[in-house]
């Protein structure tokens, strides 16, 4: 080991907190992108091995009731490589000692056991047998959520009749990754079960022998997807289908992707930023800390080692900062990459994971890090190398100072001399300020950026279930049901307000862009479920035309005023045209509404309905559940208490952990910077402060000198970095809008205040840690020697 | 007859320090002969390191030629001066510019490592008498003894030149005597030219030759017919 390379290392662990600081900054910005890039991959290729191991479907449809001799014919479609017909159904379900009524979406297992596509992946027991009618397979969540075991039994209303029935299996389905129930906006284990029973007992209960209710296909890889769904609507148009539908519509495929969609879309937005902010306040600091070397670099020329030798040891005493932040970055986003996994792996019913190896982001972060960090040391070292080795040991020639606008306009009789001492110091070096500023002001930025998820959060669930959907309870019937149905459940116990809505699934279509949802109908001056519009006013639907939410809106290119085309895919199919009436700013899925007499009057029906929104008196809820149990038109109840609970439980954990975990990240870079600041600022002026001790200024006059310098950089950066937050806000906020889900732009006073609040305290920390250096100064030392 | 080792023909230097032109050295001419012990005396700002500084490859002069040897040193390159530096210079600067992170030892070890034939770093550190605390940080040291790790750090090289800008300059007398007496060994001992650069007027007594400055130029030179030993001065 040369001697240079002891004083490499005697360096590092004299400047061990600078060090850590700055690593801890690297680490920041590594972490952000191995854990967001890595948990994306890992969920993404679970997905994919899950999809293809497990044969997912590629098109469903379902229809009322259809032969079984039509299967061979949908195989004759070109492209379709498999087809498998079945018996799907929902039913409600009593289950004992839980009061409120469950719903159960019943799928036939084929004679053989196990089906060929979207096949089951048993976690537990067996497959019911083929003639025992009573047994069932449950999925693993419901099961979990209810504490089931093989042997266990629970009841159901099967197509009006009550039957018994006993758990053999527990499995997973790769078609029910996300569980939800019908007019459910978020899974509730415990109230929504995908139940697998054989075909025989299914056919007999809903006479459907010979028949099938539901078809999946799974596709060649050269098939046209959109070619095969028209040759089966076809098909199945004169069995009550027609609405056949790709991976793309199919909600557990559909929200697994949002949802994945969300995590790629926040690992491609704050990693980057956090990155390239870490990677900029690293090459700031570390350009100081050289800086600071001076004299050192101005001996070792003088005692005769080259340039390149002088370079390389300040080019390895950077790396090595620079390496321990990769490594801890590493090493922790490689930690919190499997946390977020597992959390969504979670979430999401996968019966495995599979933990993607990333090499490719281990290197691009160590890389752009390293890159970062050597280019900060480079920038000084350039400039003190160049100089002759007599002066870089001599101080810097006194810095021409001038008297600043504030001595000029007589505003310096206003200021102490001790502020003018700050003032004219930051104004002699004016850009190495104005980065000082800048990357205290990322700092914020970031906070805000990553408090501004959690906000959005809050603000989504105020909007959505406490101003737009403001009943307690939506009933949904199995069959729809003529409009009439509203007296029975207006009479129900505990029923205080009752609205009917209709729901017809629709292609909406604005030149060559279309796109597969609902329409659903309301009656006029719905007051239940309502719509909001972008300024939280509440929309009146007009008579005629459609309102669309604002992003289907964009989606389609469709403004008010504009007409589109409409399939009607319920009843008797029609294709009609519509004008935009309205544009809805909502946060959940594309939806278009309109008013329910004018849907009728489009559907050539009497008015029906597919459900009614309820509000209940809170007092009587157990009579109603019990109530609902006996409807057997009934196929499921949404509760919006419930949901918001599992909203807050589910998605929202999520989405705050992540905010949680990005807001502890920029934290701990927000610190390493402030710290680096604050040490390098007394390095810097070291041999002023001690003159002024020197002088008869006390501990405490020298150390305020030392802080108002800082003071003022962290409080100049603050507005830009309010400013610069909103800006990345925004950016996260149209990166994260999905056709599922949106968030919306709202960065509260508080976000500002506590990003604000935690650079501040950040700030007091290392002022306390750094003071004390202040306390240790050695007057006669510093005077002395050194410069 | 000697050989003379330095060679300066109107040699100048004009600094810009901040908005000021200082006109640090003009138009000096001087011989130096090998083994040749000179002190410069003269008041601050009179040229004195400005001269020196050149003399040890540390900076360049504005105009003038300066020669080590049959060497022109003006006009070399940034790497000839470095190995100027590295084969044939010592530098003992007045406060001392020992790296803090390294020890007696280690700070003379930083210059054996890269010359070309140099002493052990023991050795060097046992001609100023400071080999029981080669393993002292600069820090543990006082100051008499940090400015003998300097001298060992310079003559650890063996250098042809050793050149010390106010080597007592942060010293009490009877340090100070010590590390003139350590230089004034070194010459006797390794026959190194040494340019000694100081405010004190006694030393000059150890020289054979005392170049007096003022305003940039050399004013007097005095030679001294008789060399005392250190252990012979006072202040």
């Amino acid at each position: 080991m040369t001697t240079l390379d002891t004083k490499l290392r005697r360096d590092l662990r004299r400047l061990w907190g600078q060090v850590l600081a700055i690593a801890l900054v690297i680490a920041g910005g590594v972490a952000s992108l191995v854990l967001s890039t890595g948990s994306f991959r890992s969920l993404d290729e679970t997905r994919t091995a899950y999809y293809e191991r497990y044969q997912f479907a590629d098109v469903f449809a379902e229809v009322t009731r259809a032969p079984k001799t039509l299967v061979t014919r949908i195989a004759e479609i070109s492209g379709v490589a498999v087809v498998e017909a079945r018996i799907a159904k929902l039913a409600l379900l009593d289950i004992p000692e839980f009061p409120e009524p469950a719903t159960g979406r019943f799928i036939s297992l084929p004679e053989s056991g196990s089906p060929l596509l979207n096949r089951l992946y048993m976690r537990d027991g067996r497959l019911p047998g083929a003639n025992d009618l009573g047994e069932v397979l449950v999925n693993e969540s419901f099961a979990k959520a209810h504490g089931f075991e093989p042997g266990d039994r629970f009841s159901a209303t099967l197509n009006g009749r009550k039957r018994e029935l006993t758990i053999v299996g527990i499995a997973l389905s790769p078609e029910y990754v996300y569980a939800i129930g019908p007019g459910d906006r978020m899974p509730d284990d415990r109230r929504f079960a995908v139940i697998w029973m054989s075909e025989r007992a299914l056919a007999e209960v809903f006479g459907l022998e010979g028949a099938f209710s539901s078809v999946s296909l799974k596709l060649m890889p050269d098939a046209v997807e959109t070619e095969v769904i028209d040759a089966l609507d076809d098909m199945l148009e004169p069995y009550g289908g027609g609405a056949a539908y790709g991976r793309k519509d199919q909600t557990s495929h559909a929200y697994l992707e949002h949802g994945l969609d969300m995590l790629r879309n926040m690992s491609r937005t704050l990693p980057p930023i956090f990155l390239v902010v870490s990677a900029f306040l690293v090459n700031l600091t570390l350009s100081r800390l050289v800086a600071l070397e001076r004299e050192q670099i101005g001996l070792l020329k003088a005692l005769g080692y080259f340039d390149t030798s002088i370079v390389a040891h300040y080019v390895k005493f950077v790396a090595v900062v620079a390496l321990i932040g990769i490594v801890i970055g590493s090493v922790a986003g490689t930690w919190l990459g499997v946390y977020v996994t597992r959390l969504f792996g979670d979430y999401y019913r996968f019966p495995f994971l599979v933990f993607a190896d990333s090499p490719d982001v281990y290197l691009l972060a160590a890389l752009l890090s390293m890159f970062a960090a050597l280019g900060g040391a480079f920038r000084s070292l350039r400039e003190i190398v160049s100089l002759a080795a007599a002066v870089a040991m001599q101080p810097p020639a006194p810095p021409s100072f001038q008297r600043t606008l504030f001595g000029r306009m007589e505003l310096g009789s206003l200021l102490s001399q001790r502020m003018m001492m700050m003032v004219r110091g930051m104004a002699r070096k004016p850009i190495r300020a104005v980065l000082a500023t800048l990357g205290m002001a990322f700092a914020t930025a970031i906070l805000v950026v990553s408090l501004f998820i959690g906000n959005a959060m809050e603000e989504l669930i105020d909007v959505t279930y406490f101003m737009a959907d403001r009943q307690d309870a939506t009933i949904s019937f199995a069959e729809k049901r003529p409009e009439t149905v509203l007296f029975d459940v207006s009479r129900l116990p505990g029923v205080l307000a009752a609205e009917p809505y209709r729901q017809v699934p629709i292609r909406i279509r604005k030149g060559s862009r279309e796109r597969r949802t609902l329409l659903s109908g309301r009656p006029p001056g719905a007051d239940l479920s309502r719509i909001i519009d972008v300024d939280l006013r509440t929309v009146s639907l007009p008579e005629t035309g459609v309102a669309i939410s604002a992003y289907l809106g964009r989606l389609l290119d469709a403004r008010v005023g504009d007409t589109v085309e409409v399939d009607l895919l319920d009843g008797r199919r029609r294709t009609v045209e519509l004008t935009v009436a309205a544009l809805v700013e909502d946060y959940f899925g594309i939806a278009a509404m309109m008013d329910s007499r004018t849907l009728s009057r489009l559907l050539r029906e009497a008015p029906v309905a597919n459900g009614v929104h309820l509000s209940v008196d809170d007092g009587k809820l157990d009579l109603l559940y019990e109530a609902i149990k006996q409807m057997p038109t009934v196929a499921g109840v949404a509760l919006q208490r419930v949901s918001l609970v599992n909203f807050r439980r589910s998605l929202a954990i999520i989405v705050t952990t992540m905010a949680g975990i990005y807001t502890g990240l920029s934290i701990v870079i927000a610190f390493g910077v402030v710290y680096n600041s604050a040490r390098i600022s007394l390095s810097e002026h070291a041999r002023e402060l001690a003159t002024l001790r020197v002088l008869g200024f006390s501990q405490g006059e020298t150390m305020r000198i030392l802080l108002l310098e800082l003071s003022v950089i962290v409080a100049l950066a603050q507005p830009p970095g309010w400013l610069i937050g909103y800006g990345l806000s925004w950016l996260m906020n149209k990166q994260l809008a999905g056709e599922l889900m949106r968030v919306p732009l709202v960065v509260e006073n508080l976000t500002y205040v506590l990003a604000t609040a935690i650079i501040f305290v950040a700030a007091l920390i290392s002022a306390l840690v750094v003071g004390r250096r202040v306390y240790a100064l050695d007057l006669v030392a510093v005077l002395k020697t050194r410069e | 007859m000697t050989e003379t080792i330095f060679r300066a023909r109107s040699l100048t230097r004009t600094y810009l320090t901040g908005e000021v032109a200082v006109h640090a050295l003009r138009d000096v001419s001087l011989d130096i002969q090998a083994g040749e012990v000179v002190v410069m005396l003269g008041p601050s700002g009179s040229g004195k390191s400005t001269l020196l500084n050149i003399m040890g490859g540390l900076d360049r002069p504005t105009s003038g030629q300066l020669f080590f040897r049959n060497t022109e040193l003006t006009a070399l390159g940034e790497r000839g001066l470095t190995l100027y530096r590295r084969e044939h210079v010592g530098v003992v600067f007045q406060f001392y510019n020992l790296i803090p992170s390294l020890t007696a030892y280690e700070n003379v070890a930083l210059v054996t490592e890269v010359s070309a034939n140099p002493m052990r770093p023991d050795e060097a550190l046992a001609l100023v008498g400071l080999e029981p605390r080669r393993n002292h940080f600069p820090a543990q040291l006082s100051g008499g003894e940090q400015q003998r790790v300097a001298i060992a750090r310079a003559i650890a090289k063996r250098p042809e030149v050793l050149l010390c800008d106010e080597p007592t300059g942060a010293l009490d007398s009877k340090t100070g005597i010590r590390v003139i007496d350590a230089l004034v060994n070194v010459n006797t001992q390794l026959g190194t030219t040494t340019l000694i650069i100081t405010h004190n007027a006694s030393i000059h007594a150890v020289a054979d030759r005392v170049l007096f400055f003022a305003d940039g130029s050399i004013s007097k030179i005095q030679v001294n017919e008789r060399r005392l030993p250190a252990a012979a001065l006072t202040w």
